[in-house]
């Protein structure tokens, strides 16, 4: 699971109401070498939930030099793209969870790949 | 009399392919929405395979020749008609600027013909080649390599039972561009690494990205996305992928396999080895195990695209979790980790409400959705179209299946950002309801009225009603 993909990911667990961000618990993680694209990432940075992405890279150790909020002209700034899309699309959790913040609900995460099925009495 | 012809009112001629007929102008339609271009047609019939376009530029042409899979080549027209007379006038109307800079002593050139619906001799061929001297071609004549190729189009019509001696239409034109019809061979599903039971034809994967306008730096979802077939399509087109499934064995690649040589699936067989294989890993962001009627996504127009083919319960099942009601609460060891979620039917009509209200919800501005609907055809009525108060329908094509079925690829666009009522709307508003109509699709595909129905084809004619 790579870190665009957990900040778009809420949780889904019957009843409650602050499910996002997710936390994440990771057993492994690895850095995948990504071609860089900085039209891609541009385009990606007011999608994300910013404060959400540096808590989730702080998390796993790989902060690199990303600041607190988003550097103004950010297009043209290749350094600081560049640490976005190292964390936004190589950074990924291998093996761990991600947990609900408020029911405390886990969903695996195996072979990098999340599990976010609810048992039927939790959906 | 011709007044002089500009640069921007010149004409291009479409050569599409007989084959997904109804799929050809929602395709060329969205590529050229992709340059902010209208479908401006001359003398337009959709069933031919001739298309004659105005107000284009070469760029725009060669823009969606880059992407097509219905449209086989792209001709500058310098003229046309019903007979040889009527096009060697119309050629001679035909600028002498816009010909020249292709017809000079320094350049090389060669002349096509193309027969549609009759195949000629070569003898004839040369004949009418040779009847096209009165165009000042200055160049040497190269077979190999020419700088610049020309075309002789000519059109028999489309019933093969009947082909007239002379063509109903002739066409001329310089050689623009040829689509991308090998793509339906170079991402055949038979060379993929990794398929399923219900993997998508490539062809139709590539229509169903181009119908969806799917771009550059695009982030593309597909909430049923099986072995991904979509997601290669997707990518193919520059698009960073994503995809749910609630099978977890086919997001994982593990278990039986679908090929007929091989019992199980291979260490490395998943999506992302499929978009490696084609040398887009790069656009791979994720897939994940869900169930695609809960709200797994956060707030916020998330995807440029959604393109997906949910399933209709014929060849994959349909499912979602939740409990029966009858079913008796397991003891609370049966959850561990191994705990697989009961899954309930999932009725077809329930798929498509939540799949527009996801689109509706995650969709950029602007954004597509397309999605295959299964049609058992006796019934069908525009108004089994599942709608939306957020998403427009574009085009609705359909694919014949068999005599009484058939599955239409449906394209809507996001026009409005949902707010409440429009919530409350879905609940009152006829047209918004789900159409029950939908979830027997399986039942009667199945059931004995399909044979039941045939037998009294055999007696009415086809569109007759029982």
């Amino acid at each position: 699971m790579k870190l665009l993909t957990h900040n778009m990911l809420t949780s889904h667990v019957k009843g409650v109401t602050k499910g996002y961000p997710l936390l994440i618990k990771a057993t492994e993680v690895k850095v995948n070498e990504v071609e860089f694209n900085p039209q891609f990432i541009s385009r990606m940075i007011p999608k994300l939930e910013w404060s959400a992405f540096i808590q989730a890279a702080e998390g796993l150790g790989h902060l690199q030099n990303l600041p607190s909020t988003v550097v103004p002209e950010f297009e043209n700034n290749e350094d600081f793209l560049r640490d976005v899309h190292k964390v936004l699309l190589e950074v990924e959790v291998i093996e761990g969870c991600l947990q609900c913040p408020e029911s405390g609900r886990e969903f695996p995460i195996s072979r990098g790949v999340p599990n976010m099925l609810l048992n039927e009495d939790e959906a | 009399m011709a007044l002089r012809c500009s640069r921007t009112c010149r004409q291009y001629l479409l050569h599409v392919a007989q084959d997904n007929i109804d799929f050809r102008l929602p395709e060329i339609t969205s590529l050229l929405s992709i340059r902010g271009k209208s479908f401006d047609p001359e003398n337009f019939k959709e069933m031919s395979p001739f298309w004659r376009l105005n107000g284009l530029s070469e760029d725009d042409i060669r823009t969606v020749m880059g992407r097509t899979v219905c449209a086989k080549s792209a001709f500058e027209l310098w003229g046309h008609g019903k007979t040889m007379n009527e096009l060697k006038s119309s050629l001679l109307k035909y600028p002498t600027e816009n010909m020249l800079p292709f017809l000079g002593a320094e350049s090389t050139y060669k002349i096509n013909v193309y027969t549609f619906n009759k195949t000629l001799i070569f003898k004839d061929r040369l004949n009418k080649i040779d009847a096209l001297d009165f165009l000042s071609f200055k160049g040497k004549v190269n077979l190999k390599d020419p700088d610049h190729v020309f075309c002789l189009l000519e059109d028999y019509g489309t019933d093969p039972n009947s082909i007239p001696e002379e063509p109903f239409h002739m066409y001329f034109g310089r050689w623009i561009a040829d689509g991308k019809r090998e793509l339906i061979r170079s991402h055949s599903v038979k060379k993929r690494h990794f398929i399923g039971n219900t993997s998508m034809d490539a062809g139709l994967s590539f229509i169903m990205a181009n119908h969806a306008r799917v771009k550059e730096h695009d982030l593309v979802c597909d909430p049923f996305v099986g072995t991904g077939s979509l997601l290669v399509a997707c990518s193919h087109y520059g698009a960073y992928v994503c995809g749910t499934d609630i099978d977890y064995n086919t997001i994982h690649g593990i278990g039986k396999s679908s090929r007929k040589s091989q019992k199980w699936r291979g260490p490395d067989e998943n999506i992302r080895a499929n978009l490696r294989q084609y040398g887009n890993e790069k656009q791979y962001v994720d897939v994940l195990v869900s169930d695609a009627s809960k709200p797994i996504w956060r707030r916020g127009s998330l995807f440029d695209a959604v393109i997906t083919d949910p399933p209709y319960g014929i060849r994959e099942s349909t499912r979602r979790t939740g409990s029966h009601k009858d079913i008796i609460r397991p003891p609370e060891d049966y959850y561990g980790e191994s705990h697989v979620p009961v899954t309930l039917e999932y009725r077809l009509s329930d798929i498509f409400t939540d799949l527009l209200n996801f689109a509706a919800h995650h969709l950029v501005m602007g954004g597509r959705l397309v999605y295959w609907l299964p049609i058992y055809r006796p019934e069908y009525c525009e108004e089994m179209i599942p709608m939306n108060p957020c998403l427009s329908l574009l085009s609705n094509c359909e694919q014949v299946l068999s005599t009484h079925t058939s599955r239409r690829l449906i394209t809507m666009e996001k026009t409005k950002e949902p707010e409440e009522e429009d919530a409350l709307a879905q609940l009152t508003d006829p047209r918004y309801g789900p159409y029950e109509g939908l979830d027997s699709f399986r039942d009667k595909y199945f059931s004995g009225v399909t044979k039941r129905n045939k037998e009294e084809e055999l007696r009415t004619p086809p569109d007759g009603r029982e």
